[in-house]
């Protein structure tokens, strides 16, 4: 099989647009959670996913509505039990065991196929059907519109809550719209890579990217470009490799780009430190301390 | 009574039983320079929220420029202590001055005002500005802090600790700056603070708090073992060595922060106080 004859299956041309929607999303979303330090919110939210999508799988044979409400439960969930990054934190992990093992559960009781369950897991981008791109498409216009409307005041409050919520930022407020907006976008990750490995594509552009810059704008570029190389390269390069699937090479590519930046990133940063220097004629902050 | 920059009167904040200050009357003159000073917990932080909107008062008025504060006011800079970014933090000292002309507003985020450039310029943060706030020393992040403030060109600056954990020099850079602002655009300033700076003549007058009560005046005036003594219920010495004003508590707590911060709910009478009656004070 050549790969034009697979570009041109409508299967292969759902997974590709699918990949593309899904990496979109979470390169838009993953700076503002690494900033926020919420990985494992991700990961917590990815997992009870999982679970919703268990749910769903047994009682209308809809995984991503499962999966939908699943993450939204939880989203709610966390920001109510967690006001502090630690509490935050250990809220998640409290929620992650008990909705896994519910997760468990119901999946004991699902008598269809055992992919099914494997597909919530790892992903099963070739299954993408025509309705389920378009609930992909309707997440990642909600995103996006949120993103081009709160972007800026979610990331004064991402960076500087204090001084954000001085300037009369809602600063707990948005971080409710972020909760939902990553719950809606791991739901749809979820689909294309899995629950397991969305942290792929929704925080290791980003960890990159900041590697490289720290314009803000530039960061979230640059990882939406990584997101979408990570998972449309993964997905080709799948089409060469039909036993292995398709988050296999979307998250080496992905943890390539992030080896390369941690590598390339002290060297671009030391070289703009240099010219700064340079240009610096004097200290002006009071004559002892240019840059530490 | 009219024209004051910030008036208070028979200010009071409870939270539930626990009385944080109350009946604070207090004028603050446009273009005046205030140092908020007292133990951790008497409350100078909530006075700020105060002034911001964001908290309302138990009893009591307070408005500003003759107006209620409302959160998010254009006509209110706010400087925070310094703080630690993380050196990877993908936000540029720029970004942070940013934050203050339009950090708050919706819409797309590609927008690249002169405004921010100018005000770079005027607190001397050129340099700097284009690297990463998460590699600048403690000094250049706080010009920085300030500039943001300034960007929305308040009429009234609120600080809350600006100083704290910057070395000597440092502090006397930044204390320059903001005296040199808020000489020539009239700015009244709000700042609390844990001790009188070096820099004399920084501050008109002094808001102490502690126990609940509160005593005002230009800093000679409320920096005395007599004043404060009365203030904590305590013995308290105030020791100057050279220009710096040292208080120490009683019982051979040294240290301005390890005062007795009193037990405010007892101490909160209106009985103890027992200033004299001039200047502006609750008996």
């Amino acid at each position: 099989m050549s790969i034009w004859f697979l570009l041109a299956q409508p299967f292969a041309q759902h997974a590709l647009v699918a990949a593309a929607l899904v990496a979109v999303t979470c390169g838009l979303i993953a700076p503002l959670v690494v900033i926020r330090g919420m990985s494992f919110a991700v990961h917590g939210t990815a997992e009870l996913a999982f679970t919703g999508a268990a749910a769903g799988l047994l009682i209308a044979n809809n995984p991503v509505a499962g999966a939908l409400a699943g993450s939204l439960v939880v989203a709610v969930l966390i920001a109510t039990l967690g006001a502090s990054p630690r509490e935050r934190d250990s809220a998640i992990g409290a929620i992650l065991a008990f909705g896994m093992g519910i997760g468990v559960l119901l999946l004991g009781f699902y008598q269809g196929f055992a992919t099914a369950a494997t597909n919530i897991l790892f992903g099963n981008i070739f299954g993408v059907s025509g309705s389920q791109l378009l609930i992909l498409v309707v997440i990642n216009l909600l995103v996006a519109a949120v993103m081009a409307t709160w972007y800026r005041p979610l990331l004064f409050a991402s960076v500087d809550p204090e001084v954000a919520e001085a300037r009369g930022v809602p600063v707990g407020r948005l971080s409710l719209l972020f909760l939902i907006v990553l719950a809606l976008t791991v739901t749809g990750a979820a689909q294309v890579v899995g629950t397991l490995l969305v942290l792929s594509l929704a925080i290791t552009p980003a960890a990159a990217a900041q590697r490289l810059s720290a314009n803000p704008l530039v960061v979230t570029a640059l990882s939406v470009v990584f997101a979408v190389v990570a998972a449309d390269g993964g997905l080709l390069a799948s089409f060469g490799a039909v036993n292995i699937k398709a988050s296999v090479f979307i998250t080496s590519i992905s943890f390539a780009i992030y080896l390369a930046a941690r590598l390339a990133g002290p060297l671009l940063r030391d070289r703009r430190q240099r010219r700064r220097r340079t240009r610096q004629v004097q200290p002006a902050d009071g004559g002892t301390k240019v840059l530490r | 009574m009219t024209g004051n920059a910030v008036t208070l009167r028979g200010a009071t904040l409870r939270f539930g039983q626990h009385v944080i200050w109350e009946d604070l009357d207090l004028d603050i003159a446009p273009g005046e320079c205030l140092a908020v000073l007292g133990p951790n917990g008497a409350g100078k932080t909530t006075l700020l929220k105060v002034l911001l909107g964001l908290l309302p008062l138990s009893a009591g008025t307070v408005t500003i420029d003759g107006r209620a504060p409302h959160r998010g006011s254009a006509q209110t800079g706010y400087v925070p202590q310094q703080r630690d970014f993380d050196r990877d933090l993908p936000v540029r000292g720029r970004d942070l001055v940013q934050f203050g002309v339009d950090g708050h507003r919706r819409g797309l985020p590609f927008t690249r005002s002169r405004q921010v450039d100018a005000v770079i310029a005027a607190v001397g943060a050129q340099d700097y500005a284009d690297a990463p706030v998460g590699l600048l020393s403690g000094g250049q992040q706080q010009r920085l802090r300030i500039a943001q403030a300034l960007a929305g060109q308040p009429r009234l600056l609120l600080g809350d600790e600006p100083l704290l954990s910057l070395d000597p020099a440092s502090q006397e850079s930044v204390i320059a700056l903001l005296d040199a602002y808020r000489r020539e655009h009239g700015t009244t300033v709000v700042m609390v603070t844990h001790e009188i700076p070096p820099a004399a003549g920084f501050f008109d007058r002094v808001l102490y708090v502690a126990a609940g009560r509160w005593a005002a005046g230009t800093p000679d005036e409320v920096m005395t073992g007599q004043r404060l003594s009365a203030l904590y219920g305590t013995h308290i010495d105030v020791i100057r060595v050279h220009d710096r004003v040292i208080v120490v508590g009683g019982e051979g707590a040294a240290g301005h922060h390890h005062l007795p911060a009193g037990d405010h709910g007892r101490h909160a009478g209106h009985e103890s106080a027992g200033f004299p009656p001039d200047g502006q004070e609750r008996r």
